[in-house]
């Protein structure tokens, strides 16, 4: 599992420079934002959690439909296949979940304080949102994933599996925000919606990589 | 499906499977399906017509709201569809466990054939509420908690469809649509609540209600009889879209044949 | 009385797409009859053709 978990890694932070592409459209979104709002920096901070969480979702769902079909390619989704009698297929989605996710998601999250800083963002807020999407772009991941194995057998792919995925991924949006910005505004509380982030995350990482295993064997036979 | 009165299909057994199994094994049939559905069919249309012709009739002559005047009227089509909404996407979880857990070979029909009818369904819920919106609230469309729920359900909706045209393989994206389907069934009331909380954050005084404290007995009954109508309507259209992929599967597989004996014959 | 326009407007809508939704679902349907009747006049046989008479 350590081994599949490092190959995965490896292969993300090199081949292709995948990760790199995600944090560059992370950049890209966010730096976009400003000319479509306009350059009033008092509203940028208040519009600065929302736009890192919408960068950091569409960044991630751009490299999902990468996440098996690089191994159906190359064969090694056969052997994860077979080899599930002796490791349960779902701990192997959710393991090459991690990986992907720490290759070219968890840059986007270090890379979100400095945008922030752009958008004169708050400490408070900054530390918040940067917090917030630690804890939630794994879900988005994780939930991504059954997108992933759904259409790992399609040609085009990748937008459907952005298509299928956004509505789910709607709860998570909801909360990383009103944390953010319950950080900030005073009679909202912090505690709640990110204990409630927390639980999605949990649960998005059972329901992820449980169905995404049955969508892959699905697709296999 | 709604087939409780479907116990004697013994009596019309073929010879190839065993009478006296269940009725729920003998569905898996479709040549049976097929006859058993269409004498269901026109029993049930007829009835749904009915039901709701007799429907439009009482919420006409329902007393109007006395403070949304005859709008109220637009309540017994918009209620209705908005249950089936949710109601459909039920049909279509049940359609996937058979897929998915006994693999029912008519399930998977099921499942594609209602995904469409509730895209409708949920359709007509938003366009039927926004246009009761706007006499009422003064705007076509508000980020309500009910409406964007129900926005979500309309995307999840279109989703489903462009999963089941995607994919050739019938049976492949059988598996794919249950799947999505049962993860969205265990998404929809995470969503629901979500959107609640989004809701009370962003609009922490209720000023829009749809529904008073209770509904009285004079629109309740026109409600329930256009539900029940709006229900039948549903399975009417949904057993006719079965019978339809049923045959558009039977085209294909004759293509099929026909495609590899003309290979057969110039080789 | 504008409100009656707009209770015509959503009776109207729910017809028109309830209508559609009908043809669509029959025409299709004939479809797909039609071509399984020009098959099965070719004399393209499934398998179990024995039974399909429908």
């Amino acid at each position: 599992m350590l081994d599949l978990y490092l190959r995965d890694l490896k292969l993300g932070i090199r081949a292709g420079g995948g990760a790199l592409i995600g944090i560059l459209f992370f950049l890209a979104v966010v730096t976009t934002i400003p000319f479509a709002v306009g350059p009033d920096l008092n509203l940028l901070s208040r519009l600065g959690p929302a736009m890192l969480w919408i960068g950091a979702l569409l960044a991630s769902l751009l490299g999902l439909d990468r996440l098996f079909q690089a191994d159906r390619e190359d064969g090694s989704l056969d052997l994860l296949l077979l080899a599930s009698d002796r490791h349960m297929l779902a701990l192997s989605v959710l393991v090459k979940c991690l990986a992907h996710w720490t290759a070219s998601v968890l840059p986007l999250v270090i890379a979100a304080p400095l945008l922030g800083v752009l958008l004169n963002m708050e400490p408070v807020a900054l530390g918040a949102a940067t917090l917030t999407l630690l804890i939630g772009t794994p879900a988005i991941t994780f939930i991504g994933a059954t997108g992933a194995a759904v259409a790992v057998t399609l040609p085009r792919g990748g937008l459907l599996v952005s298509v299928l995925i956004l509505p789910l991924a709607i709860p998570v949006l909801i909360f990383g925000v009103s944390a953010s910005y319950a950080s900030v505004t005073d009679p909202a509380p912090f505690l709640p919606p990110f204990l409630i982030l927390c639980a999605l995350t949990l649960v998005f990482a059972v329901v992820g990589p449980v169905s995404a295993a049955a969508a892959l064997r699905a697709a296999q036979d | 499906m709604p087939m409780s009165d479907t116990t004697s299909t013994s009596s019309t057994g073929t010879p190839t499977s065993p009478a006296g199994v269940g009725w729920f094994s003998a569905l898996a049939n479709p040549t049976r399906f097929l006859a058993l559905s269409g004498r269901i069919v026109p029993v049930l249309a007829v009835l749904s017509v009915l039901v709701l012709v007799i429907g439009l009739y009482l919420s006409f002559a329902a007393p109007e709201d006395y403070q949304q005047g005859s709008t109220v009227q637009i309540m017994y089509i918009h209620v209705p569809f908005a249950w089936l909404s949710m109601m459909c996407w039920g049909v279509m979880s049940l359609a996937a466990l058979g897929t998915l857990v006994w693999r029912h070979p008519l399930a998977d029909v099921s499942l594609k054939a209602a995904a469409p009818i509730g895209l409708v369904f949920t359709g007509l819920a938003l366009a039927t509420g926004s246009i009761w919106g706007k006499p009422m609230w003064g705007t076509w469309w508000v980020w309500d908690a009910r409406l964007t729920s129900v926005f979500v359900l309309f995307l999840m909706y279109l989703g489903i469809i462009a999963l089941t045209r995607a994919i050739d393989d019938a049976s492949r994206a059988a598996k794919a649509a249950a799947i999505i389907t049962l993860v969205g069934a265990i998404n929809l009331p995470i969503i629901k609540f979500s959107v609640d909380w989004w809701n009370t954050l962003h609009q922490p005084a209720a000023v829009f209600r749809l529904d008073g404290p209770t509904i009285d007995p004079s629109m309740l009954w026109p409600l329930l009889i256009m539900a029940v109508g709006f229900t039948l309507l549903f399975f009417t259209l949904h057993l006719t879209a079965i019978r339809t992929e049923i045959w558009r599967r039977r085209v294909q597989a004759m293509q099929r044949i026909a495609a590899r004996r003309a290979e057969g014959r110039t080789r | 009385m504008t409100h009656a326009m707009y209770v015509a407007a959503a009776y109207g809508i729910t017809a028109i797409a309830l209508a559609g939704l009908l043809l669509w679902i029959l025409i299709d349907g004939r479809n797909r009859k039609r071509e399984l009747a020009r098959l099965e006049a070719e004399g393209v046989r499934r398998r179990s053709s024995g039974a399909t008479r429908s």
